[in-house]
């Protein structure tokens, strides 16, 4: 009861989504998936992350850009660098919404098993 | 029937299901193919679904609604076909829409690849699903937990007429 009520509440508050296209053009890249990943725990200067990868650091503060823009990471100076952090509430909504998504198609597999069950054995096909 | 395996991966927002079953492949594939099937077990207990269109051809359209018991709550889905390979493997893109049917953003697309196979004596359906956004993956919940409101809303009742009773 209190677990349906949960999905409830959760599905229905509209989420900011504005950056729902963004979101997905964001984690569309395997690069910055990495930055993504290597933020979370702690915070990287933009050099660091710079030095990461095998291209130019101007083509590494872009997709750090996107990634700001999509709300996946954010930037903090700290006297002369930029921190970039990994945005770990953005991650952790999209694992509730699948773990609810799971709850959803186990239901949906059980009726699903009832009527293949109950076709089978009327004969009807 | 068993649920295998359920792999979630929250980067790129994926999840992949995959269930048993004793039957056989074509009887698998019968309740996505058969309309009046498919809608016996896609919408929620309380929320059954009507399919209207179900045309199984690449680039064809299903679309279907569920409603409420009271006729209140609607909820309206379109998937376009995007691959059919009878009996063993459908893909459908399902457009976010409004109440009234139409997409509402136009560009913010659900993947669902199903493919069925046989392993040993039994039929395997892996299901694949993919979100390019969270207000994808929140209408996928929607469409599915009406069974939850709907089972806590009798509860309720039930228990409210107790109290008065």
């Amino acid at each position: 009861m209190v677990g349906l009520f949960y999905n409830y509440m959760v599905v229905r508050p509209a989420v900011p989504d504005q950056g729902t296209d963004r979101l997905f053009f964001a984690l569309s890249d395997a690069t910055r998936r990495d930055i993504v990943t290597q933020t979370l725990d702690r915070p990287r200067s933009v050099s660091d992350l710079g030095r990461m990868y095998p291209m130019s650091l101007t083509a590494v503060q872009k997709h750090v850009e996107v990634l700001v823009d999509a709300g996946l990471v954010s930037k903090h100076r700290s006297g002369r660098e930029q921190l970039v952090h990994g945005e770990v509430d953005r991650l952790r909504r999209v694992h509730e919404l699948l773990d609810e998504l799971e709850t959803v198609w186990r239901a949906r597999l059980e009726r699903f098993d009832d009527v293949l069950h109950e076709t089978t054995r009327k004969g009807i096909q | 029937m068993t649920v295998l395996t359920v792999d979630t991966n929250a980067e790129v927002m994926t999840m992949v299901i995959t269930a048993e079953f004793t039957n056989s492949i074509a009887d698998v594939w019968q309740l996505w193919a058969d309309p009046r099937l498919l809608e016996r077990w896609w919408g929620p207990p309380g929320f059954p679904a009507t399919f209207e269109r179900h045309d199984l051809t690449p680039g064809g359209t299903i679309t279907y609604f569920m409603t409420g018991p009271d006729g209140g709550e609607r909820f309206d889905g379109t998937w376009t076909v995007v691959e059919v390979d009878a009996p063993t493997r459908l893909v459908v893109e399902d457009a976010i829409v409004d109440d009234d049917g139409t997409p509402s953003d136009g560009n913010s697309m659900t993947r669902l690849e199903i493919d069925i196979h046989a392993v040993g004596g039994a039929t395997r359906m892996v299901l694949t699903t993919h979100f390019d956004s969270l207000e994808g993956m929140e209408q996928a919940i929607a469409a599915g937990v009406a069974d939850g409101m709907q089972a806590c809303m009798s509860q309720m009742d039930a228990l409210l007429s107790e109290d008065t009773a």
